[in-house]
């Protein structure tokens, strides 16, 4: 198998990272020998395994849906990029 | 004292216990060793003044029945830390500055401990070298231009370098063990679901474990003992009886099973790194133990499966950095354009291919043939464990598959640098702990390290295991001050 430049532009698309043709070349490269590192798995019959989602054989806990943090809106927007403190802003998105 | 950065973490606790040293005087020697080594670059963010204040305000009143009274720590920047900058080492996360603090810091400031300041580390735990950091490299402080290892470099080279009594990093493949083992220092990879993860920057959810890093093992039982706890906040947290670790710690070991998995044996293995098992394995027979030998069949399956699992998993938790609500943002012509610029300068080279690969398994078409597969030959590394566990206590391999190398030897390399988690993958991929101790030194004079692999919850076991090795070892690190002009 080999990842072909469309594919690294379609991976890069639903990855939200944009690629030039320098660095979509380059990530081919790597991602075709990484991806051969990884092929030694098909070497293995796996039909009748249970597939290990985690480790912590628990179940998970309930607890009580109540709001715990409460008048946080402050914290919460001041780490943002771009804001008129009251909401996130983003370009606009409706002509 | 003008040593008093040369005193393990259990020999400040006690003189500060027995007032002959007070918070401040620690915290100011650890400090000036600090600032006079600027050139190693463990640090990303400096909290000298406030640490100084913490402590004189420490002193005033102290509280000696506290785990860690007035001890200063700086710890890796991927633990979030209340109106103190935390940048997982990315630009993406360059001036974001948390509301809350992690669960396992908190646990350490609630013990007494203070902090001195943020430590370098590869982009998101991405790495093992810590070369991937967009603050730079870490320098080791055994040698120039020699990596510290990674993803907790600035960690590894913070704790060798003394310019902190211990600290704690995180490990998701290695990301403790193997910077423990470059630097001579100590590492404990906890069970997962021993310390919370609320708090800590995510890289792949299902293997991330914080954990000590110290100068001895007694040293990190202790902090182990501290940083443990069962939390609500995080949903895997497991809910079992933790140990006193440093109270109930021994060298008693006789009669231990300790196996020797045939399958760490690898192609291309250094014949120095035998040897240096080899020595481990004399030295686990004097100390008492059984030498028993073991199969793990599936070992060299572990690291592809890493490498489906951690990308996977990280593309996922990486999603949420868009430029929206926090962190680094470029300008786009529109939504999609800023979402797509800002992560494509906001990350770095290694996070984005891990992104890409995560995105490649996890796609429609791919997911049976990879991710599913993956899972799969997971549960079948798990089993090997759970089938030796039958026979043996634990398990003993060496650390690494070398000694540490040079900045920039595999930088550009991916394959080869991924090789260096060879031995400690397959703990997070079953879950285990590990932990890895300074066993020896290669024709370099560099560090390396044997790695004790318990048990699930069985820390106490390896660290039992651990001290009584290190006894018999006697290790000493050579570490000359080359940095300090």
């Amino acid at each position: 198998m080999s990842i072909d430049l469309k594919t690294i532009k379609h991976i890069s698309k639903l990855s939200r990272i944009s690629v030039d043709e320098q660095k979509a070349e380059k990530l081919a490269g790597d991602l075709n020998s990484i991806f051969k590192f990884i092929e030694k798995l098909n070497e293995l019959k796996t039909e009748n395994v249970e597939p290990l989602t985690s480790v912590a054989e628990t179940t998970l806990k309930l607890r009580a849906d109540e709001i715990k943090s409460k008048n946080i809106r402050e914290q919460i927007i001041k780490n943002s990029p771009q804001d008129n403190e009251d909401y996130f802003v983003v370009p606009k998105v409706i002509e | 004292m003008s040593d008093i950065t040369k005193q393990s973490l259990s020999e400040l606790v006690k003189n500060i216990k027995d007032k002959k040293l007070s918070s401040e005087e620690v915290t100011k020697a650890f400090i000036d060793r600090s600032e006079k080594s600027k050139e190693l670059n463990a640090y990303i963010t400096e909290d000298y003044s406030s640490a100084l204040e913490k402590a004189k305000k420490f002193d005033q009143k102290p509280n000696l029945d506290l785990k860690l009274p007035g001890i200063p720590m700086a710890v890796k920047d991927l633990f979030c830390t209340k109106d103190i900058r935390t940048t997982a080492g990315s630009k993406i996360l360059n001036n974001f500055v948390p509301s809350y603090e992690s669960t396992v810091t908190q646990n350490i400031w609630n013990e007494g401990a203070i902090l001195l300041g943020k430590l370098n580390c590869d982009e998101f735990a991405m790495g093992s070298s810590n070369e991937t950091s967009f603050f730079g490299n870490v320098q080791n402080p055994i040698d120039k231009n020699l990596v510290p290892g990674g993803s907790s470099g600035g960690s590894a080279s913070a704790v060798a370098g003394q310019l902190t009594p211990i600290t704690i990093g995180t490990d998701t493949g290695g990301s403790i063990r193997q910077p423990a083992s470059f630097t001579g220092t100590v590492g404990l990879k906890p069970t997962y679901g021993s310390c919370s993860r609320y708090g800590i920057v995510a890289f792949a959810s299902s293997l991330d474990q914080a954990g000590p890093m110290a100068q001895n093992v007694k040293d990190c039982a202790l902090l182990q003992e501290v940083i443990s706890s069962y939390d609500s906040k995080d949903s895997t947290s497991i809910d079992f009886k933790r140990n006193i670790y440093s109270k109930e710690l021994t060298n008693n070991i006789k009669g231990k099973k300790i196996g020797i998995p045939k399958e760490y044996r690898v192609d291309g293995m250094p014949k120095e790194i035998e040897e240096l098992w080899q020595k481990g394995i004399r030295y686990a027979k004097d100390c008492g133990a059984e030498i028993v030998d073991i199969s793990l069949p599936h070992t060299s399956y572990a690291l592809p499966t890493y490498y489906i699992v951690a990308p996977a998993e990280a593309s996922s938790n990486l999603a949420r950095y868009d430029g929206v609500k926090y962190g680094f943002r470029a300008k786009g012509e529109n939504l999609i354009d800023m979402y797509e610029k800002t992560r494509s300068e906001g990350f770095g080279a290694e996070v984005q291919r891990r992104i890409m690969i995560g995105t490649y398994v996890l796609s429609s078409g791919y997911y049976d043939a990879y991710y599913l597969k993956a899972q799969k030959v997971r549960k079948l590394i798990k089993n090997d464990f759970d089938e030796a566990y039958k026979k043996v206590d634990a398990i003993l391999t060496p650390s690494t598959p070398s000694s540490a190398f040079k900045i920039g030897e595999k930088k550009d390399d991916p394959v080869s640098m991924y090789l260096n988690d060879i031995f400690t993958v397959p703990v997070n991929l079953a879950g285990l702990p590990g932990i890895s101790i300074p066993a020896g030194h290669d024709s370099k004079g560099y560090p390396l390290g044997l790695q004790i692999i318990g048990k699930a919850f069985d820390e106490q076991n390896i660290l039992n295991i651990a001290y009584a090795m290190e006894e018999k070892i006697a290790f000493k690190n050579n570490i000359t001050d080359w940095w300090i002009k």
